[in-house]
């Protein structure tokens, strides 16, 4: 039932996702000092996709995502968030304790904090758009 | 050395792959580790010898004052040796008897995990742990009755097992936890030293109930015994381990091991006595009716555990010493024979010793290993079961209740006993040549060594029992009696009663062997009266069960959402009314300080949902869900939650996009249920509605508790080096529940994935209904 949307559509789809993306980073890294986080820009990024998925169908969003299926999003993020709970045992402190490093130079903080959130990020982005894809390829094989 | 015994359970896992490497030969590499564990606790005899109680404790979780820790004393010492001596030999027995059975890595996983938890279950000092490792021998003891799964009998057999020492299991848990409550520790050792304490408690008599249930059933004591005799179905190896030697007995070192802390009370000493030389009289005598070889040995199994408990039952320092004796004997002597009739099954090709004779020139060794274990096991001078059994009777004769009774049925089993030891060692080697289905012939080392070895020590063991009495036996005696006692045995005890009841049972004993067949006969006529045993009780609420679960199955688990839904919300009502309204008056303390704008936000969520429940098409339903759930993201926003508002605006989008893609499929919106029905919903939806109002606000009016918030936003800043509060509690302080949310988000995309991408495969109808419950989930 999806089919390839109207003019407007498509091309404010195609000008509208690269800065949803960007958005969704932004609102990642920013995400613990400001409103923001791993979650909401997870749902973001998802947004930009399934806007993706209305104007151009299944195949183009495929071709867009080059070889990373929606699937294997979801993996990396639980390998992320499960990455995440190790460091803190090296280091003689109970599971899941936050460690932070700074990395020298540019003054950014790295920390395992935000690699589970980086892991949340994809956990979600690629939950909702396997749903979504998953729903809308349904469609695509039924007459 | 706790991580050296828990090693076993990385090995069993490991197992497969040895198997590539080592082929046939694996059961021998894998019988290096309990040999090697056998070596470390041989070298701690000595330690413990004087009296020492060796504790190791390795922490866990120090902060929850969690550990793992060993209790080595002369009783778990003991079980240790056995444990891992007679593992050692069962493997290489093993090796043998399953060569080329294709499922001969399974056996070495499975049993493994059996030695590793059976050692823990001896092992541990503290109650949980003990607990975790006796259902662990549960569970394998099961995988192992099943082994041949493709076997009706062996599944049922196996189930039987299972259900039996998990019910008795789980009695066991509550009389564990009511043991903890009243001696105020968790540790063996602290409980032992309360024993003054726990005897005059007023849990005694329950928890005292609830273990015995635990016991009997793990050591098959009468009604429970049906369960061992059917265990016969698993591989004869496993027979010899788990249902002579270990497993069968972990209920007997419980009691054992809680001798000191509760025996000695009326209740324990009545119960015990009887409940144990019934069993023992039951075993003996439904022994003699069988003629498979593996069910005569496992009754006189039977027989042997309600020895046991008898013995523990009697209590006085003869008895324990008696005990601990006849522990060993029987260890020796029935494994031993267990693995002959292995060797009989496995080189003849039946279990019938009626249909065996004559098998002594063939095999040889066989025959003189069978006539030294069955000896012992008819308590024949100078074999050790000879010392076992004139100490048995002796702690009889001082029994202080029962005495009579508890002395006819020991008599009884005994004469029985050495019938059937007869019949073990006797028919298949001598008397006529009989046609097997296979071509008997000795069988291989492996499977000697292990029978030869046992058999051996019961000879040496009786000759010399300064051997084992000065050692081992005086130390497990003492942990039994807990206080030091000193056990010295000798074969000749003078003239005396016990001697006589040894040589008119051994008379006895003889005339029914000679008289077997005719006997057996005349038994058989009372089938009809034992087919009404406890076991037909077992089966009948089995079928019970069925039929209740069959019930609950039509009434609850119907399939129709509606249902799980009001059953759901019924339940809630009916919990949480009872909390809020009987045993807290609901209360209103607030004050109506409303603005303008927060009242439109309101109006407009109520107008929403009350458009929803009347709403005659799908979409304007969809879409008044939706304006009730922007006006909740608005009203985050105007208290000033920007994270939560932003979030339940995304979420309000997808979950539209998501309803968009399933809304066209779904059936044609119409009005299914009576009016009845629509009253009944009314009633429930507005209760639910009413009361969650009322929670709210009086919980909006009492604080029990101190809020944590205050604390999260202090520290925000300078421990989690944030400043968005929402997101620290996301991913540091509550990252725990985070990761288990991702991880329960990731199951629910899969879940659609599967059931919308299997379903297009197969021949399934095509209703999407499942699908977008779990995207809806």
């Amino acid at each position: 039932m999806v089919k390839s949307g109207t003019i407007i559509l498509n091309t404010a789809a195609r000008l509208l996702m690269p800065l949803q993306l960007l958005f969704s980073v932004f609102l990642l890294l920013r995400g613990h000092d400001e409103p923001g986080g791993g979650f909401i820009a997870g749902l973001v990024a998802a947004g930009a996709f399934t806007l993706y998925l209305f104007a151009f169908g299944v195949s183009s969003t495929r071709e867009v995502l080059r070889m990373v299926d929606p699937r294997d999003l979801i993996g990396l993020g639980l390998l992320l968030g499960m990455i995440s709970v190790f460091p803190a045992w090296f280091v003689n402190q109970p599971f899941l304790t936050a460690q932070w490093w700074t990395v020298p130079g540019i003054d950014f903080k790295a920390s395992t904090p935000l690699i589970f959130d980086i892991g949340v990020y994809l956990a979600v982005l690629g939950s909702v758009l396997t749903m979504v894809m998953t729903l809308m390829e349904v469609d695509k094989d039924e007459p | 050395m706790q991580l050296a015994v828990l090693s076993g359970f990385v090995l069993a896992a490991f197992a497969p792959l040895l198997h590539r490497w080592f082929g046939a030969r694996t059961s021998f590499v894998l019988a290096a580790f309990p040999a090697a564990l056998a070596l470390w606790f041989l070298g701690r005899v000595p330690q413990v010898m004087q009296g020492e109680v060796l504790l190791l404790v390795l922490e866990w979780v120090p902060a929850l004052g969690m550990s793992l820790t060993f209790l080595i004393d002369g009783l778990s010492l003991l079980f240790a040796l056995l444990i891992t001596v007679i593992g050692t030999f069962v493997l290489i027995y093993a090796g043998g008897y399953l060569k080329g059975h294709p499922d001969l890595v399974r056996f070495h996983v499975v049993i493994l995990a059996f030695m590793v938890s059976m050692l823990g279950l001896v092992l541990a000092d503290g109650l949980i742990t003990l607990f975790v490792f006796w259902e662990l021998t549960s569970i394998t003891s099961y995988l192992l009755i099943g082994f041949n799964h493709a076997d009706l009998e062996a599944r049922k057999s196996a189930r039987q097992g299972l259900f039996v020492t998990v019910a008795g299991g789980l009695a066991l848990m509550a009389g564990l936890v009511m043991l903890g409550i009243a001696g105020e520790s968790w540790s063996l050792t602290e409980l032992n030293a309360v024993g003054d304490v726990l005897r005059e408690h007023d849990l005694y008599m329950p928890l005292l109930i609830c273990l015995l249930l635990g016991a009997f059933t793990k050591s098959a004591q009468f009604p429970f015994h049906f369960w061992l005799p059917n265990a016969m179905a698993a591989p004869t190896p496993v027979s010899a381990y788990l249902h002579s030697a270990t497993m069968v007995k972990a209920g007997i070192y419980l009691l054992a091991r809680l001798q000191p802390s509760l025996g000695g009370t009326e209740a324990w000493v009545g119960i015990l006595s009887v409940v144990g030389a019934f069993t023992m009289f039951t075993g003996a005598f439904l022994a003699i009716r069988h003629t498979n070889i593996k069910k005569l040995l496992a009754y006189s199994t039977v027989m042997a555990l309600g020895t046991l408990t008898m013995l523990l039952g009697i209590g006085t320092e003869g008895a324990l010493i008696a005990f601990v004796t006849f522990l060993l004997a029987h260890s020796l002597y029935k494994g031993a024979l267990f693995m002959v009739a292995g060797i009989l099954d496995h080189e003849t090709g039946t279990k019938d010793v009626t249909a065996m004779g004559g098998l002594r020139p063939l095999m040889p060794v066989t025959a003189v290993v069978a006539m030294i274990a069955a000896l012992s096991l008819a308590g024949v001078p100078p074999l050790f079961g000879f010392i076992a059994k004139e100490l048995m009777f002796e702690s009889v004769l001082e029994a202080s209740a029962f005495r009579w009774l508890i002395l006819l049925l020991a008599f009884s089993a005994a004469f029985l006993t050495i019938a059937v030891a007869a019949v073990v060692a006797l028919r298949p080697f001598f008397g006529q040549r009989r046609q097997t289905p296979r071509v008997a012939h000795e069988a291989p080392v492996s499977m000697l060594l292990g029978p030869a070895v046992l058999a051996v020590l019961s000879l040496l063991l009786g000759l010399v029992p300064v051997l084992a009495g000065a050692h081992l036996l005086t130390a497990a005696a003492s942990a039994v009696m807990g206080g030091p006692v000193s056990v010295s045995l000798s074969l000749w005890h003078g003239i005396n009663l016990p001697l006589l009841m040894s040589l008119v049972s051994l008379a006895l004993g003889y005339l029914l062997f000679r008289r077997w067949d005719r006997v057996r006969a005349s038994l058989a006529r009372l089938d009809p009266l034992l087919s009404r045993g406890p076991e037909a009780g077992y089966d009948a609420l089995m079928d019970k069960v069925v039929v209740v679960s069959e019930w609950q199955t039509r009434v609850l688990q119907n399939g129709y959402m509606r249902n799980y839904i009001l059953v759901m919300i019924l339940t809630l009502i009916a919990l949480v009314g009872n909390s809020l309204l009987l045993r807290h008056a609901p209360e209103f303390a607030f004050d109506l300080d409303v603005r303008f704008h927060e009242a439109i936000v309101t109006g407009t969520m109520v107008m929403g949902a009350l458009f929803a429940t009347i709403s005659r098409s799908r979409l304007g339903a969809v879409v008044s869900v939706g304006i009730m759930g922007f006006s909740i993201a608005l009203t985050f926003i105007l208290f000033s939650a920007p994270d939560l508002g932003i979030t339940q605006l995304l979420v309000e989008t997808l979950t539209v996009i998501l309803l968009v893609l399933v809304l066209f499929r779904l059936p044609r919106f119409s009005r299914l249920s009576t009016p009845l029905e629509r009253v009944r919903d009314v009633a429930v939806a507005g209760s639910m509605g009413v009361l969650i109002t009322l929670l709210i606000l009086t919980s909006w009016s009492i604080d029990q508790f101190v809020p944590i918030s205050g604390y999260m936003i202090e520290n925000s800043a300078p421990l989690a080096y944030g400043r968005n509060i929402v997101n620290v509690i996301l991913v540091d302080y509550r990252a725990l529940d985070t990761l288990g949310e991702i991880f329960v988000l990731a199951l629910a995309a899969i879940g659609v994935f599967a059931m919308l991408k299997l379903r297009a495969t197969g021949k399934a109808s095509r209703k999407t209904a499942p699908a977008k419950e779990a995207a809806d989930g």
